[in-house]
């Protein structure tokens, strides 16, 4: 009896939360669409997630790009030796398809959500949420719908950036290491490349990119109690967006590539 | 003459825990009234309840005869346009600089242009004592005190109808705690905003108040006249005034 109302427990728990946070999202959208809008803090939102990740993104695509080549390289030797084509083909197309957006997307959610919970936690903690208000200031107009628009549209940018670095890092393991032709290995990876598996790649990121400014945002402003509120909502932020990321990636795959 | 604010029978509670029990107090227009009692008692809860911030559980609070009592802030735009409201952490915003914080509902609210703005907001600055050297420092390099005044000249910035100060002084020196004393009553006198304050500094409640009301267990135990507070002939206020530890109101200690 006793365990049975637990698990009531936690499925109420669970369903008021996705309730708040349905209507936490149409509140947003519904922000979204009406002015005034805040154009400066869009711009210094997309510098942050756009131009500040770079650096995270980049590495991760060089090195799983670099992985990639290498491990198709020993993994196909087993069926035929050193298969040029299938190494630049492998390379392309896991990471245009798959592995660009949701690594991206992962970093991310690690990087940006984190900091959007924690600032906008910190700003409801200090009343700093209440000041906005009282100054007829709609915080979803100015924090969250700036933030939303922001993942929404730097997120593919982003990820098309990742997509270019990992294929060089695929290059370059293939060349200086694998011994591969260079001229051909480039011709291979543009003959494999598909516009669809680049955009469908593209539309994930900015799936993923909404996701972890909402889950960001709305973790931020429901947060209580103080520092160890914050740092609570910090941490769903990230759990929260991540687990979203890679069941929204099956969903959006099963949609585009599912038979 | 109808009140500038009007609070009937207003409760609040947290959980089982009665904060405001029935507060019934009318506000006249530039009039300047101030709210004195405990710690903890619920004189920031009973602002954010006029304000909106929280909403109350039961009663009716008027402004301008309209009432808001269950509109929440974020929305009733055109009540907002009429107050300012130092909030008794100061709730500066750490990621724009001090003058953009004092400037900001000129901003949102009137669109002055940034540097029209700019110059507003220094010289509001000037008039809480702060010169114009503070104006790009962010609000996280300023002491507790000077946040206190970024939030007075925040509050201010727009001319308001009413302003609400939650401890005004606390933090400050004896003599700017009486220049920000001054200036509040030149509000009032000068510009004829409405004022409701709260504080614990008697000397700062006797100089700005026109009435003072004293807050204790959700109820106001007492409404009266600054220059009455002295002799109020009410046990509880004598005691609150004067600062005794023995009397009627029991802290909560263990000893
Ligand atoms: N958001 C809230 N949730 C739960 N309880 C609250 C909340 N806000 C205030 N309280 C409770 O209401 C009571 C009154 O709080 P309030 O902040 O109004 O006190 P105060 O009179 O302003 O005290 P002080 O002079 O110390 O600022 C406190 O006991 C507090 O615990
Ligand atoms: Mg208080």
């Amino acid at each position: 009896m006793h365990f049975l109302s637990l698990i009531g427990g936690v499925v109420l728990t669970f369903l008021g939360h996705l309730g708040r946070l349905t209507i936490f999202a149409g509140t947003s959208l519904s922000h979204c669409l009406r002015p005034p809008f805040y154009w400066r803090r869009v711009a210094s939102q997309m510098v942050d997630i756009g131009y500040f990740s770079l650096p995270v993104v980049g590495l991760t695509a060089i090195f799983s790009g670099m992985v990639l080549a290498l491990q198709s390289y020993t993994g196909f030797a087993r069926f035929s030796a050193g298969s040029e084509t299938a190494v630049a083909n492998v390379v392309v197309v896991s990471l245009t398809r798959e592995l660009g957006p949701v690594l991206a997307g992962l970093m991310v959610a690690g990087r940006i959500g984190a900091s959007m919970a924690a600032e906008i936690g910190t700003m409801r903690v200090t009343e700093q949420i209440d000041a906005l208000t009282t100054l007829s200031t709609n915080p979803f107009k100015y924090l969250v719908v700036p933030r939303l628009i922001a993942g929404l549209l730097m997120l593919p940018v982003l990820v098309l950036v990742a997509d270019i670095i990992g294929v060089f890092g695929g290059f370059l393991v293939s060349v200086y290491k694998l011994g591969f032709n260079a001229a051909s290995y480039i011709n291979n990876s543009y003959d494999f490349m598909q516009a669809f598996d680049v955009i469908s790649g593209l539309i994930k990121a900015s799936a993923f990119g909404f996701v972890i400014a909402l889950m960001g945002c709305y973790n931020g402003y429901y947060s209580k109690g103080g520092a160890q509120g914050v740092g609570a909502a910090t941490t769903n932020a990230v759990v929260s967006s991540s687990i979203l990321i890679l069941t929204l990636n099956y969903i959006i795959t099963e949609l585009f590539f599912g038979t | 003459m109808t009140a500038k604010i009007s609070l009937t029978d207003v409760r609040k509670s947290f959980g089982p825990k009665k904060v405001l029990d029935g507060i019934t107090l009318d506000i006249a227009p530039k009039e300047s009234v101030v709210v004195i009692g405990g710690s903890g008692t619920g004189k920031s809860v009973l602002l954010k309840c006029v304000l909106g911030i929280l909403l109350a559980d039961f009663g009716a609070i008027k402004v301008d005869g309209e009432e808001v009592a269950q509109v929440p802030a974020s929305d009733r735009d055109a009540v907002n346009r009429k107050f300012g409201m130092l909030f008794q952490g100061s709730a500066l915003f750490d990621s724009l600089p001090v003058w953009e914080n004092v400037a900001f509902g000129l901003l949102q609210r009137e669109h002055l242009s940034r540097a029209e703005a700019k110059d507003r907001a220094v010289a509001t600055l000037a008039k809480v004592g702060l010169g114009s050297d503070v104006a790009m420092l962010s609000p996280a390099e300023l002491s507790g005190g000077m946040q206190k005044r970024v939030g007075l000249a925040r509050a201010i910035a727009g001319e308001p109808e009413i302003v609400f100060f939650d401890e005004p002084t606390t933090g400050l020196d004896p003599i700017m705690a009486d220049v920000i004393n001054d200036l509040i009553v030149a509000c009032v006198r000068k510009q004829g905003i409405t004022a409701l304050s709260i504080t614990h500094d008697m000397h700062s409640a006797r100089k700005i108040a026109d009435r003072i009301c004293m807050l204790y267990q959700g109820k106001l135990i007492w409404v009266g006249p600054s220059s009455e507070v002295e002799n109020s002939g009410n046990p509880y206020v004598d005691q609150f005034v004067h600062g005794a530890a023995e009397g009627p109101i029991k802290m909560q200690v263990h000893r």
